[in-house]
């Protein structure tokens, strides 16, 4: 195990680190240095591995939520007055190991019986099956989850907890408040609702609970202004795409990829294969997070081995 | 002179001689690459990165009531110049990554220097003397008409001022695809090796045009490539063995009597990872940077980023010895990385009786560590030290916060004075110590 405790870097600062090396290492005199770039592919691999190990992290204590809101959903729909209390209990119980995220099936397993099919069925659903406020909740969050990615390795854990998200359970939630290191963003979670406090370079995302038909049309407005420097199927602006949530700093490592990549061609057949799922996801949305976390363990690993 | 024996508690390092300029803008071409004492210590030789090599003679002086030494120049020349690879438009850099003197068979004295791509061998000889009294020619070179001469005389040789040349005699070109990092003179006395990253030749010291390849580790495919050659050494006694170190921590040991191609190590020095200690840089740290056998042929001392080890050749799982040369900066890595700190390559030494080794380190400082007293001290090369006979004071630097007097903290410590490249002459507790454009020579204290 990696100890990523050991300076306030992130993995994906290591990561664009090592591409910038890797990008000045062809023109340094003397020609390209196999040894150095060799080390450097390592600290990538390593960085990468952390990275990934985070997301799938992220995307598995999402997927809990998502089960376990969309059980209480059901449940709520069935017989709201009757359920409400045991879907409390079941946060509770959740909440109750310090905000630890139980698996949904864990949640669920004190349902009573008749509700179990309703539960096992939810688990099968998208994300949109759910409530509208919700669905844009969830959403939300994976957006705002997203940034939370990228977080620092050595920041603090990202706190999600159920109950935290949840609308019903407003009494005991805490304020969980979240900085996105790459935007500057910072992000309250507060009652079940999203806020974001203060914005940097991404204004069109603050938003406050109380305007929640508002935030699903920024949202979408934040991301047609991506969208639209997608199609031209470069590297480049893919990797800007998927990496919105970066600071724009970062956007010297998107050319430098471009150049690795025509540089090594078939070595980096991977990352081509991504525009198509990055185009899928778009319209799936809420699964944009997975996808693009599950369509890029491929690629970089063809990358890293690429010299 | 005393000998070499004492640790380094015993010896009371003093400055004796600093070269080069004193102009803290420091030159690229000035670079000191590559430090190394004759096998007799009368001659020290510098590589630097434009290419020229220095040699330094030792001279006695045997006026002064101690017998202290002064190097002084003996000569200097231009062993490699910058060429241009057109056919995969590559620039070969000039930098002298090693020098090796050959043992000395005759007046003069030979050595091997070597780039990135190509070796060469050079013939440093004295000219003392010079012949007069030609017939047909003046002093002066002009031709005399042979119809004014009237007598005949014999030329003699009279002396002369002492002049120093330096002729290559041999190229060795075209072997090497990846760039030379070692080179390395067999014990037989004809033979010698050169490493790259991927492949290791075997060259006899006359024939130029032919090579055997005896190691590669070239993948068929390169993106299967993991590890690299960072360095190689033939053993100083029995000519058909020679390790190489990789990029990944080990080292092998080779017989050539074994096959032709050494592909297959005799012995394989590997220790096991600490998995308490794993980084996003473990890799990097634990790249060997240089390999040295003792001069007595039954250890070997490795240097990683940081950390000196020496392992007896007759076990494979663990070394005997391991150093920390500057711990403190473990938890600087991801800085060291950023800055590009974390790829110096460090070389180590050993003094003539194999009971001390001496590494460089950052902020100018070096370290030398006592085998048999299990003691360790850190001395700086600056010029505040530098006044003749001064007593070196040992620093210390401060790893936490508590910073006690003439103590160093780690956040002071001057990364781009890096000491690299160091030397021990081979039978006296003479040291040269480069730093990055200027090499220091420091001796223990003559009572």
């Amino acid at each position: 195990m990696i100890n990523t405790m050991e300076c306030a870097v992130d993995a994906q600062s290591l990561i664009s680190i090592s591409l910038r090396k890797i990008h000045n290492s062809r023109t340094q005199r003397g020609g390209i240095k196999l040894h150095k770039n060799l080390l450097v592919s390592y600290v990538l691999r390593n960085a990468r591995q952390v990275y990934m190990n985070e997301k799938y992290a992220e995307i598995y204590r999402m997927q809990q939520y998502e089960e376990v809101m969309t059980v209480c959903n059901e449940i709520q729909e069935l017989n709201p007055l009757d359920l409400a209390e045991d879907c409390e209990e079941q946060r509770g119980d959740c909440c109750g190991n310090g905000g630890v995220s139980e698996p949904a099936s864990l949640c669920c397993a004190q349902l009573p019986v008749s509700q179990l099919v309703a539960v096992q069925s939810a688990h099968m659903q998208t994300p949109s099956a759910c409530s509208a406020p919700l669905s844009l909740q969830r959403d939300e969050v994976c957006k705002e989850t997203e940034p939370s990615f990228y977080q620092s390795c050595c920041a603090e854990a990202y706190p999600v907890s159920n109950c935290e998200f949840s609308p019903v359970n407003n009494l005991h939630c805490n304020k969980t408040t979240v900085l996105d290191l790459d935007t500057h963003v910072v992000t309250t979670v507060e009652n079940g609702y999203l806020h974001q406090d203060c914005c940097a370079s991404l204004q069109q995302c603050c938003q406050g609970a109380q305007y929640s038909g508002k935030k699903r049309k920024v949202d979408f407005e934040y991301y047609i202004s991506d969208i639209e420097e997608v199609p031209d199927f470069t590297p480049c602006k893919r990797a800007k795409f998927e990496d919105c949530s970066y600071a724009n700093s970062e956007h010297l490592d998107t050319s430098n990829i471009s150049n690795l990549i025509s540089i090594f061609g078939s070595g980096f057949s991977g990352l081509v294969s991504r525009q198509a799922d990055l185009e899928q996801a778009l319209a799936l949305n809420g699964q944009f997070c997975s996808k693009q976390a599950l369509s890029s363990l491929g690629a970089w690993t063809r990358a890293i081995v690429a010299f | 002179m005393a000998g070499a024996g004492g640790g380094s508690n015993d010896v009371q390092w003093c400055f004796s001689q600093v070269k080069g300029a004193i102009d803290d803008d420091v030159a690229e071409a000035d670079i000191i690459s590559t430090v190394e004492f004759n096998h007799s210590g009368e001659l020290l030789a510098t590589g630097d990165k434009g290419g020229r090599v220095v040699i330094f003679q030792q001279e006695i002086e045997k006026s002064q009531p101690q017998c202290r030494s002064e190097y002084n120049v003996y000569s200097t020349f231009q062993s490699h110049e910058p060429e241009f690879d057109y056919l995969k438009s590559l620039e070969i850099e000039e930098k002298i990554n090693k020098i090796r003197w050959l043992p000395q068979k005759n007046a003069a004295q030979f050595l091997l220097s070597t780039n990135d791509k190509t070796i060469k061998l050079w013939k440093i000889s004295e000219r003392d003397k010079r012949p007069e009294g030609y017939n047909l020619k003046e002093e002066d070179g002009r031709y005399i008409d042979p119809n004014t001469v009237t007598a005949l005389r014999v030329p003699v040789f009279r002396p002369m001022d002492l002049m120093v040349e330096a002729s290559p005699r041999r190229v060795f070109a075209n072997a090497h695809t990846y760039h030379i990092n070692s080179i390395s003179i067999n014990s037989d006395h004809e033979t010698y090796l050169s490493a790259d990253d991927l492949r290791i030749n075997l060259w006899h010291q006359e024939i130029t045009d032919r090579s055997f390849n005896i190691v590669d580790i070239k993948p068929a495919n390169m993106e299967e490539l993991t590890e690299v050659i960072t360095a190689a050494e033939f053993h100083p006694h029995q000519c058909n063995t020679f390790v190489y170190s990789s990029s990944k921590g080990t080292i092998r040991l080779c017989d050539m009597r074994a096959s032709a191609l050494c592909d297959t190590h005799s012995k394989l020095f590997e220790e096991p990872e600490d998995p308490s200690n794993r980084s996003f840089f473990s890799e990097i740290i634990s790249s060997i940077s240089d390999v040295k056998f003792s001069h007595n042929g039954r250890y070997m001392m490795i240097r990683d980023y940081l950390s000196v080890k020496i392992w007896d050749l007759n076990m494979e799982n663990r070394p005997v010895e391991t150093y920390q040369v500057h711990e403190y900066l473990r938890s600087k890595l991801c800085s060291l990385y950023e800055n590009d700190c974390i790829f110096d390559k460090f070389e180590c030494c050993w003094n003539g009786n194999d009971s001390v080794v001496m590494t460089g380190s950052y902020n100018n400082f070096f370290r030398m560590f006592d085998r048999g007293q299990r003691r360790d001290v850190t001395l700086e090369a600056s010029r505040e030290g530098s006044k003749p006979q001064q007593v070196l004071k040992p620093r210390k630097v401060c790893a936490d916060g508590k910073r006690k007097k003439d103590e160093i903290s780690v956040d002071s410590l001057d990364f781009n004075k890096k000491i690299l490249h160091t030397a021990w002459h081979p039978q006296d507790n003479i040291i040269a110590v480069a730093t990055t454009n200027n090499l220091y020579i420091f001796q223990d204290k003559v009572n």
